[in-house]
């Protein structure tokens, strides 16, 4: 339908770009997140609707059919996603936003006239398919399809380069004739590269490549509105692609890494999980059974969860302990560190979900000055929140944050898959304290070991 | 658009882009990004064009996959984004954001 003159389209997407705006403002405090989300969605009801009252669109029962289909099949599975699953969702939405742009700017080949839309339709093809199957990888390594290690091979830099020179030769082609062949080359090349470009990533640094493949969908957005002369999708686009890098570099500064570090550490050989060197010292490792010996005879446990209580999903084993510990006259707390897991307030959120009473849940400033009278702490996939270097290693990557002083414990009990180091890429020194032990493996598969020896006790 | 005119409005929204996240604590980042990618799914918009112009049958198949992706894109992000400010509030509220460094394993 043609109701609406362009001007007053023009003037309804400036609007929605406003909305867009005011979006990620509102997003960025806490007291007007929700708010903010909300005149974001406002925002883009505004710009759908305008769209189909200021065009010629053929083919209405078709799109609104497939739009119902899209809404309802999103809809639901964002309601009942559990909160484990949320990074993945996101990349997920990610990946599509940036598979449709790819398509769209497909589409637009033969319709290209001149230089400049042919290049922004070359990108919008490479850069959509790289964050579509990008975000595709990253979505099985969060719901570990695939394994969250980081996953190389020989001569991988060498064939990401011949990909990405293959790609801008298409492109260069693409720009030039439009020729089909070259299209469907610089898409197959894309999506190889997005493959190639987070394969290598570790699992612990996932969300940042998220946020990383976000900015890029935003930019490939941006240029699917300089191919279509719409001028609300180049500022949307921009927006995303503009505080998407910001957001990834403040994500992958809060944690002590750098993007070019998480990107190219795979392909220099190191793990991005953890690229400092580890050391040999000794450290000494002990059997489910001995720890269910520790934690059966104590009087006062401290759980220190992390990141690996959470990837392994053992926050029901986590529970189920703690209450048999529990029924033996054992006093149990949670020491919650603020910026334990992967998303902000991931450990509060992961104990509600095992139905761990609140008041258990003690925050970092509760729970330091009790340490000193617990038995035993014990620290379930977490590290640099209990590093002491964060204390006394002046130039440390994480000296001055506040840690969980797990160290003034009589015992402490590391249960961690492997000697490698946390997110800061730094030994942990309590790791070598004479009151340490460590039971290695996956912290589902120990607190389950653990469990049944303690009932067996 | 001519170019300069796309070249403006780019840089100009590069500017506000930096400009509005700058300040955001570290407690916002995962729903701030999950915001950010609600509002790239606005590429709907591009792909109800191309669906509208669509002559030929494989045009419009393709134009249609493209709706899809991009519905799912845009709903899903505003749905997700709205639950995991609600788990986040009650708990966030009264209590200051925190501005620690560092994340572990």
């Amino acid at each position: 339908m043609n109701v609406l003159a362009p001007e007053w389209a023009a003037a309804l997407y400036l609007v929605a770009a406003s909305c867009f705006i005011l979006a990620l403002r509102g997003l960025s405090s806490p007291k007007s997140a929700r708010r903010g989300n909300l005149i974001g969605a406002t925002g883009a009801v505004i710009a759908v609707i305008t769209v189909f009252l200021s065009m010629k669109i053929d083919n209405l029962p078709w799109i609104l059919g497939t739009i119902a289909v899209g809404s309802l099949i999103a809809a639901p599975v964002s309601r009942k996603v559990k909160m484990t699953q949320m990074p993945q969702l996101v990349a997920l939405f990610n990946g599509v936003g940036g598979g449709a742009a790819a398509l769209v700017a497909l589409l637009e080949v033969p319709h290209n006239t001149t230089v400049w839309s042919g290049i922004a339709t070359a990108f919008t093809i490479l850069v959509g398919s790289v964050s579509f199957s990008g975000s595709c990888i990253t979505f099985a390594k969060l719901q570990e399809l695939i394994p969250t290690r980081p996953l190389t091979f020989r001569g991988q830099p060498v064939v990401m380069a011949l990909v990405l020179a293959g790609a801008l030769a298409s492109a260069v082609v693409v720009v030039m004739s439009g020729s089909l062949l070259a299209v469907l080359a610089l898409l197959g090349l894309g999506l190889a590269a997005g493959v190639l470009l987070v394969l290598p990533v570790g699992g612990a640094d996932v969300p940042i490549v998220i946020s990383l493949l976000n900015a890029f969908t935003g930019l490939t957005v941006a240029a699917s509105g300089v191919v279509l002369g719409n001028v609300l999708l180049l500022v949307a686009g921009t927006l995303v692609g503009a505080s998407g890098t910001i957001l990834t570099r403040a994500m992958a500064s809060a944690m002590g890494r750098s993007v070019a570090g998480i990107i190219f550490g795979a392909f220099k050989g190191g793990s991005t999980a953890g690229s400092a060197t580890v050391s040999d010292r000794p450290v000494r490792s002990s059997s489910a059974e001995d720890v269910a010996i520790l934690l059966g005879y104590a009087q006062k446990v401290i759980v220190v969860p992390g990141y690996g209580l959470a990837v392994a999903q053992a926050q029901h084993v986590m529970a189920e302990l703690a209450q048999a510990l529990k029924d033996r006259d054992i006093e149990v707390v949670y020491g919650i560190h603020s910026v334990a897991g992967r998303m902000p307030g991931h450990m509060n959120v992961l104990m509600a979900e095992a139905n761990v009473p609140y008041e258990d849940l003690l925050e970092m400033d509760e729970v330091n000055p009790q340490f000193k009278t617990a038995d035993v702490a014990l620290v379930v996939g977490a590290n640099d929140v209990v590093n002491p270097a964060a204390k006394t290693s002046v130039g440390s990557p994480i000296y001055g944050m506040p840690i969980l002083d797990a160290a003034a414990a009589r015992q402490v009990v590391f249960l961690k898959r492997s000697m490698r180091p946390g997110f800061a890429g730094i030994e942990n020194e309590l790791l070598f304290e004479p009151q340490t032990t460590v039971l290695f493996g996956d912290a589902k598969e120990s607190l389950s070991k653990v469990l049944s020896s303690v009932r067996a006790l | 658009m001519d170019a300069v005119t796309t070249l403006t409005i780019f840089v100009l929204a590069v500017f506000i882009g930096f400009e509005v996240v700058s300040k955001v604590s570290s407690t916002l980042h995962t729903p701030l990004m999950s915001g950010a990618n609600a509002i790239h799914g606005i590429i709907l918009v591009g792909a109800i064009i191309v669906a509208g112009q669509a002559e030929s049958i494989g045009v419009l198949v393709v134009a249609l996959i493209a709706t899809l992706l991009a519905t799912i894109n845009l709903v899903g992000g505003f749905v997700v984004t709205d639950r995991m400010l609600d788990m986040f509030s009650g708990r966030a509220s009264g209590r200051k954001a925190p501005e620690k460094k560092g994340e572990q394993l």
